[in-house]
């Protein structure tokens, strides 16, 4: 392999004509995501299966979706370097790449889904300081440069990339300061993280989203962060468990997912003890004081029934919680894996309903129903995200020390 | 948020047993207000209508069956739930007269603001604006046309309250003090039937003052908070009903 110089020490990689063949397969979805994304930065969002009722769609979605997920970057950094928990150097470098891409992805995408492109530094130029917009717009960015930072010493770490002195020293130094990036990022993450729910919570004239809350936050701001640091460790640990699957390497053992999982269980049972006084509380005090009933929130004909409540609540929600929660399930590879996958399905669930489902229920009276179907132009684009993930993946893999157990594993 | 107060509010109020329906004030805001027509228009949630004619349905059979129509302006809300959410500022509540102004060039079409009416009043630029060849001749001079990827909505003609009060000055009056019929947007000017009144709610010389206080009088979706600036008239019970979401129990506004 002619690039066998540029991998980590003691490590067995594909060959390179199979690595390419890969990135090729991965090519042609960002090619395809490429030309959509031009169609729709030179004819506009007019080539979208966007409307007028729903402004909001699949890259709002996904969106919330991976930033949710990509939560288990902050979390497991905070764990990690605040609260001093050693395991977790396991699936930390992991956990910061995923994070990046979630967040990295999020902003091309927010990019697309904005009618005037060019305008998108007015957000910080012209902020409006009652929009919750407006922060994940600040807390986002500087999220993300915090993640550039922290993924940097991994990348300075390429054997090659190590050889030069100012960059061993740099990811050295960089090191050594990451409890400090790690608790800017936390703070930061866990305000947009917060302001992403708060920003439906908000919406008065969308009683289905609407919560009141505590001072200027609704409820959804806290639900937005307990959900997505109960789902982002779930995240990191089926990433690792997938790249396994498709290297054919042990990359973590098994104690530091279990470690992830009953982080994400535990978390994810103090989020769901509020999720269901939350939906208790809404379908009891808010919808009847806005004239509305909980019926009136779902339509099974267009596909927003109850099932997608039950769904989140239940078999996403309490299911997992318990799986996760229980040693004696916990331990099961098999019973850990579905309770991981199922948490996070909840969690894009929530996201839908709140995005989609949201615009779709008529709030005046003599209003209809919508529906919504993503078309060509938004699919393109979202999964050359998905592409692009993958193929900083690879290129991290193949290249750069994410795995410290990599080599004593597989030894 | 603390709403603003204001010493004149332009308010509208539409008599719906008046309204026939005949869709003359949607032309008329159309070509007042420079709305480009749309090449394909067949997705109708791809269309833009500031002002929208809703037909509203008793849902009786013959010969109980009843219609009556609704145009729905911009609420221009009192507390709105669009501007508060903008993260650029690009619409606002803060001038005088408390209409939501809507500064095309600052907006960055992020659709929030979309998201949070519950009128649907807000409308987006999904394609770049085109007219058929001649029709850019006859354009209002006052009102901008607006790109592609903006949010754009009713401002009550803003432009004829500026051209009435630059007219008020030059005549020596008070601008501040408009007689009613000095500025009058276009849908109001239009209306056949007379169903539209426009004038300032809080100056009891004004017609809309006298309406807007009716028993017959309500506003749309009054419980969710937005304090809108258009009222509604009827004397039928079942089109007040139809004004907000009531649960089976509750007695109708003005019963």
């Amino acid at each position: 392999m002619i690039d066998k110089a540029l991998m980590p020490e003691g490590v067995e990689r594909c060959s390179l004509g199979r690595f390419l063949a890969w990135l090729g397969f991965i090519g042609l979805f960002l090619a395809w995501g490429l030309y959509g994304a031009f169609r729709i930065l030179s004819s506009g969002l007019g080539v979208t299966g966007l409307d007028n009722y729903f402004g909001f769609g699949l890259w709002i979605t996904f969106d919330l979706a991976v930033i949710g997920l990509g939560a288990g970057a902050f979390f497991s950094g905070f764990l990690r370097y605040i609260i001093r928990i050693d395991q977790l150097k396991n699936i930390i470098n992991l956990a910061v790449i995923v994070g990046f891409l979630c967040y990295s992805g999020a902003m091309i995408i927010l990019t697309l889904d904005i009618g005037q492109p060019i305008r998108a530094w007015f957000g910080y130029w012209h902020p409006n300081v009652h929009s919750m917009l407006t922060e994940v717009i600040f807390c986002i960015t500087c999220y993300c440069m915090v993640l550039i930072i922290e993924y940097l010493p991994i990348i300075f770490e390429n054997r090659k990339l190590n050889e030069i002195r100012f960059l061993h020293h740099m990811a050295h130094n960089l090191h050594v300061y990451m409890p400090l990036f790690a608790g800017v990022g936390t703070f930061l993450s866990f305000f947009h993280q917060g302001s992403l729910g708060g920003m439906y919570g908000v919406l008065f004239g969308r009683p289905f989203v609407f919560r009141e809350g505590f001072f200027i936050w609704p409820w959804t701001f806290f639900l937005f962060i307990a959900s997505a640091i109960a789902s982002g460790p779930a995240f990191t640990m089926l990433v690792a468990k997938f790249m396994e699957l498709l290297t054919g390497k042990k990359l973590v053992d098994f104690s530091t997912k279990v470690l992830m999982g009953k982080i994400a269980g535990l978390l994810l049972c103090f989020y769901m003890f509020f999720k269901i006084l939350d939906t208790w509380a809404w379908a009891q005090g808010i919808l009847p004081n806005m004239g509305l009933t909980f019926d009136q929130m779902f339509n099974s004909e267009l596909g927003y029934g109850t099932w997608l409540l039950w769904l989140e609540l239940g078999i996403c929600g309490v299911l997992p919680a318990i799986l996760l929660v229980v040693p004696a399930f916990r331990n099961r590879p098999a019973l850990l894996y579905s309770a991981a996958i199922l948490n996070c399905l909840g969690v894009v669930v929530n996201r839908f309903v709140f995005t989609v489902q949201a615009l779709a229920i008529p709030v005046m009276p003599f209003d209809t129903w919508q529906y919504y179907i993503p078309n060509w132009a938004e699919w393109s684009t979202t999964l050359m995200i998905v592409a692009y993930s993958f193929l900083i993946l690879s290129l991290s893999y193949r290249y750069l020390p994410v795995f410290p157990q990599e080599r004593k594993l597989n030894a | 948020m603390q709403a603003h107060t204001f010493h004149i509010k332009w308010g509208m109020v539409i008599d719906i047993d008046k309204c026939t329906g005949c869709g003359a004030c949607m032309v008329a805001c159309q070509a007042e207000n420079n709305v480009a027509p749309v090449t394909e228009a067949s997705n109708k949630l791809r269309t833009l209508s500031w002002m929208l004619v809703y037909q509203l349905s008793n849902k009786q059979d013959f010969p109980n069956h009843d219609v009556a129509y609704l145009p729905r302006p911009c609420m221009q809300c009192g507390h709105p739930s669009c501007s508060t959410v903008c993260p650029v500022v690009a619409t606002t509540k803060d001038e005088e007269g408390g209409i939501v102004s809507q500064v095309y060039p600052r907006c960055i079409g992020c659709r929030y603001c979309m998201a949070a009416c519950p009128y649907h009043a807000r409308y987006f630029n999904w394609h770049d604006p085109v007219w058929p060849e001649g029709l850019d001749k006859v354009l209002t001079p006052f009102t901008s046309v607006r790109p592609r990827g903006v949010v754009e909505k009713c401002t009550f003609c803003h432009h004829r309250w500026m051209a009435a009060k630059e007219k008020a000055r030059h005549e020596g009056h008070d601008p501040s003090h408009l007689a009613e019929d000095a500025y009058i947007p276009a849908c109001v000017d239009i209306c056949p039937t007379g169903a539209m009144h426009f004038g300032d709610l809080l100056n009891p010389e004004h017609e809309v003052h006298k309406l807007s206080k009716s028993p017959y009088a309500f506003r749309l979706l009054e419980k969710l908070g937005t304090d809108p600036q258009v009222y509604y008239y009827s004397k039928r019970e079942w089109v007040r009903r139809q004004g907000d979401n009531y649960l089976k129990h509750e007695k109708t506004k003005g019963e």
